[in-house]
């Protein structure tokens, strides 16, 4: 095959998934918010949430492919699971695979959300706290086009909105109307010694 | 076929509304936003929109149950007894 | 007529009975077993905590369950604040009780006896605490007392249960009931403590023996908290099937005119004191009539009262006793207690008796547990009986409350 294709196809899906992975993190973050219009319906929020999130792990699982079958970088299987194996950007590319990791992990999780519980699936979505940005920060740094002006503009984009959500989230109170007084109640029915 | 019928968990529902937005025909919200389930076996042609409104449940309230038939009696509703 | 059954023995004055005096009054505890399932089929007992359970079934369902391994929950919570009889019985006859808790253990198959007394219930405490180092070390090593939280919903079956299993005393969703699976995974058995004391005496002397106790039909004695306009108030004991009026009568009577009864708590309904003077306190017949006993409150409102004032206050106090899981419960029974309290200060909004009608149908079984059921019971029962007040109040006219 191509080399030349082999490696533009890694660059682009590589955008493409942050892109699309900012796009979940914001849409997850409207979710909890219960974000809300006449024009759009809660389900949109967690309907697109998915459905983004499962196309970004097609083009996640594009980018990985052809970054190892091509011959130019030299990437075993390895180095899609185990981290910062590569002689290539040991660093940057190591983190690339961790927040692969974590993004599987929620992936799963989430499809199988059934049957694990609600506590324990959870759990494991606050991961995408930490996903993000080490995906982030592997695309900065092992990047080719990271100083292009396209690049720096997408990147910009998705910082952006991925903090304004984050703000958003960390400076609203509960939504849920329940919250505050169920804890109180929950308070005082406590046993007070240990069993 | 088995009937079935929608069953709630009111003690996880946060009144997070999708399962109304989905199933209009089987689930309306109260005065204070949380559903009100239409009782009894759902329509075969509205199970797909019911299944729907159950799996898109952020907490995991909803579950769709075979409807119970009489059998041998219960105890009571719960109470200090 | 009064201290028949239950009560029969020292006088309340003389406080908690010893193990001792227990023993030389009654007789060594019989055993537990099958047979008294049957027995207790026969001598139709049901729950004395409101729900009037038949109590013979409800251990079969546990025993049917059990492989050994069942647990005993003897329920003392009483968080109904209108109630004193199971504070009352644990005070004076602690033994009562925990023999009816281990004859039930042994009955259904149950490895373990905890004792779900109302912490807020001191002196009930206090003696169930005596009562337990009194007994032998055989019947100790199966029972445990474990206070419960002062809030009107510990004593749900289904709290008591996770407050057991988890430390809180928050009712959870059903299925499963406790009889299925309830502290451990285990068959649960939530009995009040009124249930197993009689349970504990019919083991002794038999069905037909409770059933005599009875009137017109009616089996048993009965508990009951008599409160409000009356000459004196307190917990008696009268056998079931007797009249509100002969309980009344009991009480010292009426202080001034009566207007209604309050019958079974803040989980029961008001009747017009003209109907209620003849109705027989039997709690399988009133079930059967549409009422209930509940826990056996007999509170009486006189004409001096204002109805509505009253009525707020009780749903109010249930409005802050939900246990804020359940969105239609919490905001539901709150709306209802705002609504009220404007009405009953008579500066009521627009709509708001209208309001009250809608909420109460809406609130009804939405909950996880049957707290907002009985508050709209309650609720329903005073928009029904004081209906004139109402409408006065929501027409604005009627009397001012400074």
């Amino acid at each position: 095959m191509n080399n030349t294709i082999l490696w533009y196809t890694t660059r682009g899906a590589g955008a493409v998934s942050l892109v699309l992975l900012s796009a979940v993190v914001v849409l997850g973050v409207l979710s909890t918010l219960r974000y809300e219009s006449p024009t759009w319906p809660r389900f949109l929020t967690t309907g697109l949430h998915r459905n983004i999130a499962l196309t970004a792990v097609v083009f996640l699982a594009l980018h990985i492919v052809t970054a190892v079958v091509d011959p130019f970088t030299h990437l075993g299987w390895l180095t899609a699971v185990v981290p910062f194996s590569s002689y290539y950007r040991t660093f940057w590319l190591g983190l690339g695979t961790i927040a692969f990791e974590l993004l599987l992990a929620i992936t799963v999780t989430s499809l199988v959300r059934g049957f694990i519980g609600h506590g324990t699936w959870r759990a494991i979505h606050w991961l995408a706290y930490a996903s993000w940005p080490i995906a982030v920060m592997h695309g900065l740094g092992t990047g080719t086009d990271t100083w292009s002006v396209w690049m720096l503009a997408i990147d910009a984009v998705c910082f952006v909105a991925v903090l304004a959500a984050v703000a958003a989230r960390l400076l609203t109170t509960s939504p849920d109307p329940l919250a505050a007084d169920r804890a109180r109640f929950r308070e005082r029915v406590s046993r007070k010694t240990p069993r | 076929m088995a009937q079935l019928e929608m069953w709630i968990d009111r003690t996880k529902c946060d009144g997070h509304r999708l399962c109304a937005e989905l199933f209009p025909e089987g689930i309306t919200l109260d005065d204070w936003g949380y559903p009100i389930i239409t009782p009894g076996a759902i329509p075969p042609r509205l199970l797909p929109h019911a299944q729907r409104a159950v799996d898109s449940c952020p907490v995991l309230a909803l579950a769709l149950r075979r409807v119970a038939r009489p059998s041998a009696p219960a105890p009571a509703p719960t109470a200090t007894t | 007529m009064s201290a028949l059954n239950l009560f029969a023995g020292p006088a309340p004055s003389a406080g908690a009975e010893s193990f001792t005096d227990h023993t030389r009054r009654l007789g060594v505890r019989p055993k537990g077993n099958r047979a008294l399932l049957d027995t207790l089929d026969r001598s139709g007992l049901v729950g004395r905590g409101g729900a009037s359970f038949p109590v013979g079934t409800k251990w079969r369902s546990v025993a049917g369950r059990s492989r050994g391994g069942a647990v005993v929950i003897a329920n003392g919570a009483e968080g109904e604040p209108l109630s004193r009889k199971d504070q009352t019985l644990m005070a004076l006859r602690p033994h009562l009780v925990i023999d009816g808790a281990l004859l039930a253990a042994e009955a259904v198959g149950a490895k373990r006896v905890l004792l779900y007394v109302g912490e807020a219930h001191r002196v009930a405490v206090a003696s169930m605490t005596r009562a337990l180092a009194e007994r032998p070390a055989s019947d100790v090593a199966r029972a445990t007392l474990l206070p419960a939280p002062p809030s009107y919903v510990a004593g749900e079956e289904s709290a008591a249960v996770h407050f057991v299993n988890s430390g809180v005393a928050t009712p959870t969703a059903v299925p499963p009931r406790p009889f299925e699976r309830g502290v451990d995974g285990r068959p649960t058995l939530v009995q009040n403590v009124e249930s197993l004391a009689h349970a504990a005496l019919i083991a002794r002397y038999g069905d037909a023996w409770f059933q005599s106790l009875g009137r017109h039909g009616a089996v048993g004695t009965v508990l009951l908290t008599v409160s409000g306009a009356v000459i004196r108030p307190g917990v008696i004991e009268v056998p079931s099937g007797c009249t509100v009026d002969e309980v009344l009568e009991l009480a010292g009577g009426v202080r001034g005119t009566a207007r209604a009864v309050l019958l079974g708590g803040y989980f029961g309904g008001w009747i017009s004191s003209s109907r209620a003077g003849t109705m027989a306190l039997d709690p399988k017949g009133l079930r059967a009539a549409g009422g209930s006993l509940g826990c056996g409150v007999v509170s009486v409102l006189d004409d001096v009262a204002d109805p509505l004032e009253v009525s707020a206050r009780i749903i109010q106090h249930l409005a802050n006793e939900s246990a804020a899981q359940c969105g239609p419960c919490f905001f539901g029974l709150r709306s209802l207690a705002a609504a009220t309290t404007r009405l009953a200060r008579r500066q009521p909004d627009d709509g708001d008796l209208a309001h009250l009608h809608r909420w109460a149908a809406m609130v009804k079984g939405r909950g996880a547990c049957r707290h907002p059921d009985g508050a709209v019971a309650f609720m329903q029962s005073a928009l029904s009986l004081f209906e004139p007040e109402f409408a006065a109040a929501a027409g604005g006219r009627g009397r001012m409350v400074s």
